[in-house]
């Protein structure tokens, strides 16, 4: 069995899934979900909800069996693990919520795929002990589900000028359609990912200056 | 929905709702593999491949659990079977075609994890595809994700020809492109009606 | 390329007994906890659908307030538990259980994937009486207008479904025009713009009715009931 390579639990384990190392801008995972049902603010947040906690109960349950599970069938074991929560989502949605349920449709199953989930239990659930593991997937669980709303509240507010179902702009306004067709999906994560890279680059711009300002 | 025809069927997944382009579906190695026209074919041709076997399974395997009436069980029983296809198309693959093992590395046993053929077996049991219907379905759905690989492939491989500004290298630009393709890919609804 | 394994702190290969030991017991620990949260929800899922078709089936009929499930093919109308494979048939009734109208299911390719909807119609006027949209995934602010544009629900409001002499089909089959061309009381004058989408509609409950009204018709005069 691999070692414990234990870290203290720090700030840090909680917030770099929501900033640093945020799933969806900085390592662009999970795009399906991400793309697919941002169509409004509320499906992102049904979506990501659900996304947090199969990845939550599923990394648990897999750093409590990590002494157990042999290397050779861990995937699989993994898979089936994840398998058994996204169900359960699935199942409870369906009671709770039934309009939200048919937005989202096959998407829910499809978090079984997702890969942060899989990758979250394969670099980290298997090598940390529970505590360390659950603050963990709780801040990458809710970096995915900011980055949701993020995308979702922008393509509700331009292509339907509500958010969460609540009309913002009034009745004159046009809704740009395109946002909540398909490319609008596609536009809006650009449009974020260069939004960042362009605030990065500003940062290490700004950066130089001041070290060449304090040279003198 | 019963009485679709096959031709349909396939045209239906491949371009009016192409799987990558409209339903967001396998955008992970849609991003990630498209840089080379080459393994762009490639891996469409594999996931194609895995996509039929699956669809196949999934089509006995539903029809089993129902019979049993567990379907409960399906998203567990659909997740093992595409596994197992891939370590099958994997080994295959190894033996036979070692060259092109090589060259799709890393990327063939993401397959598993591709929603792009999940999505195939779930969408298929959704919509009550019968068997001559489902294995349309995932030919389409194939071509449909090879297709989309291909064009992206080969505009990203124009791109590296022209200079972009520093910010809007990488996922950010590969992005604004799939945004166009997508938006000339609903010039396609509208062929069935 | 002769790939050597490499091979970490790991000291010997657990037996295919010791694999197969760990993925049977994960793979109970999950059945159980399906079996257990499919059980728990069950009530529920079933009491909400039941809701939510009650209220289509209500909408579409106006006045209902209890229904019946059936099934109808070719052949005619089945009890909903006969084993019988057709269309799925809902019969309304009001307060004193007189029956006041059907429901029954139909679908057409749209624009972009298929519309399928739940229609109305009263055996009494021998018309359609409304419908409802169960799915469609039709273009945002074109397609999607078909259950709000205020003209397209007028076409609903009587739509003429009346049965030929043989009562074997419709005397006139229900077909969709282009916008402002209607001229008798079985056509359905489309939205402007977004024609394929109305013509979805209207081919989902014109194919539908042709099976469903005859059928009901005829098991009305043989059985005097639904």
């Amino acid at each position: 069995m691999r070692p414990d390579l234990t870290q203290p639990i720090t700030m840090d384990t909680f917030l770099r899934g929501i900033w640093r190392e945020n799933p969806v801008f900085v390592a662009l995972l999970g795009m399906c979900p991400v793309l697919a049902v941002t169509n409004t603010a509320t499906n992102s947040l049904a979506m990501g909800v659900s996304t947090l906690f199969v990845l939550v109960c599923s990394n648990m349950l897999i750093s409590m069996l990590r002494h157990f599970i042999p290397k050779q069938v861990r995937i699989a074991t993994y898979i089936v693990i994840i398998a058994t929560f996204v169900t359960m989502v699935d199942y409870i949605l369906q009671a709770v919520s039934p309009t939200v349920y048919a937005a989202l449709g096959a998407f829910i199953q499809l978090i079984v795929v997702n890969c942060i989930i899989l990758g979250r239990a394969e670099s980290y659930a298997s090598k940390n002990p529970v505590l360390s593991t659950a603050v963990n997937s709780v801040g990458m669980g809710l970096g995915f589900t900011l980055a949701l709303l993020m995308l979702g509240s922008v393509r509700e507010l331009f292509g339907m000028g509500s958010l969460f179902g609540v009309s913002i702009f009034g009745d004159s306004f046009q809704p740009w359609l395109v946002m909540i067709l398909p490319p609008g999906g596609f536009f809006v994560l650009g449009a974020w990912l260069l939004l960042f890279a362009w605030w990065r680059e500003r940062n290490v711009r700004k950066a130089v200056v001041e070290e060449a300002v304090h040279a003198r | 929905m019963q009485g679709e025809s096959l031709t349909f069927v396939f045209l239906n997944a491949a371009i009016i709702n192409n799987f990558v382009l409209a339903m967001f579906l396998g955008i992970c190695p849609f991003l990630g593999v498209s840089g080379k026209l080459k393994t762009a074919s490639s891996m469409g041709a594999a996931t194609t491949l895995v996509m039929l076997i699956s669809s196949v399974s999934a089509y006995g395997l539903n029809v089993l659990l129902s019979s049993f009436e567990i379907e409960f069980l399906r998203l567990i029983s659909y997740i093992a079977v595409i596994a197992s296809a891939v370590q099958l198309v994997e080994m295959t693959m190894k033996k036979f075609s070692p060259g092109l093992f090589r060259a799709l590395g890393i990327y063939l046993p993401l397959i598993t994890t591709n929603c792009a053929v999940l999505g195939v077996a779930l969408f298929q049991t959704a919509k009550e595809y019968d068997f001559l219907q489902a294995v349309a379905y995932s030919l389409g759905a194939g071509a449909g994700f090879t297709l989309a690989l291909v064009l992206m492939a080969g505009l990203r491989e124009k791109l590296e020809l022209s200079t972009v500004p520093r910010i809007a290298q990488g996922a950010g630009l590969s992005l604004m492109l799939a945004g166009l393709l997508s938006l000339s890919f609903m010039g396609f609804a509208g062929l069935g009606g | 390329m002769n790939e050597q394994p490499i091979v970490f702190a790991e000291p010997r290969t657990p037996s295919s007994f010791a694999l197969i030991r760990v993925l049977g017991l994960v793979a109970l620990i999950s059945g159980l906890l399906i079996v257990l949260v499919y059980q728990w929800t069950l009530p529920t899922i079933t009491e909400q659908r039941r809701l939510a078709l009650e209220q289509a089936v209500f909408q579409v009929i106006p006045g209902a307030s209890r229904l019946a499930s059936y099934v109808v093919n070719q052949d005619g109308v089945h009890a909903q538990n006969s084993g019988a494979s057709g269309r799925a048939l809902y019969a309304g009734y009001d307060a004193d259980g007189n029956l006041i109208g059907i429901a029954a299911e139909g679908a057409a390719q749209g624009y972009a994937d298929a519309v399928r909807l739940l229609y109305g119609y009263s055996p009494e006027c021998q018309c359609v009486t409304g419908f409802r949209i169960v799915y469609s995934r039709e273009t945002p602010g074109f397609g999607d207008k078909l259950e709000t544009d205020p003209a397209f629900l007028a076409n609903f409001e009587a739509l003429d479904a009346r049965l030929n002499a043989e009562g074997t089909a419709l005397a006139n089959a229900i077909v969709t025009v282009k916008h402002g061309t209607k001229t008798k009381p079985w056509q359905i004058d489309a939205i402007s713009g977004a024609t394929v989408s109305s013509k979805a509609a209207g081919k989902a409950i014109g194919d539908s009715a042709q099976v469903v009204i005859p059928a009901v018709h005829r098991h009305l005069k043989a059985e005097g009931q639904l």
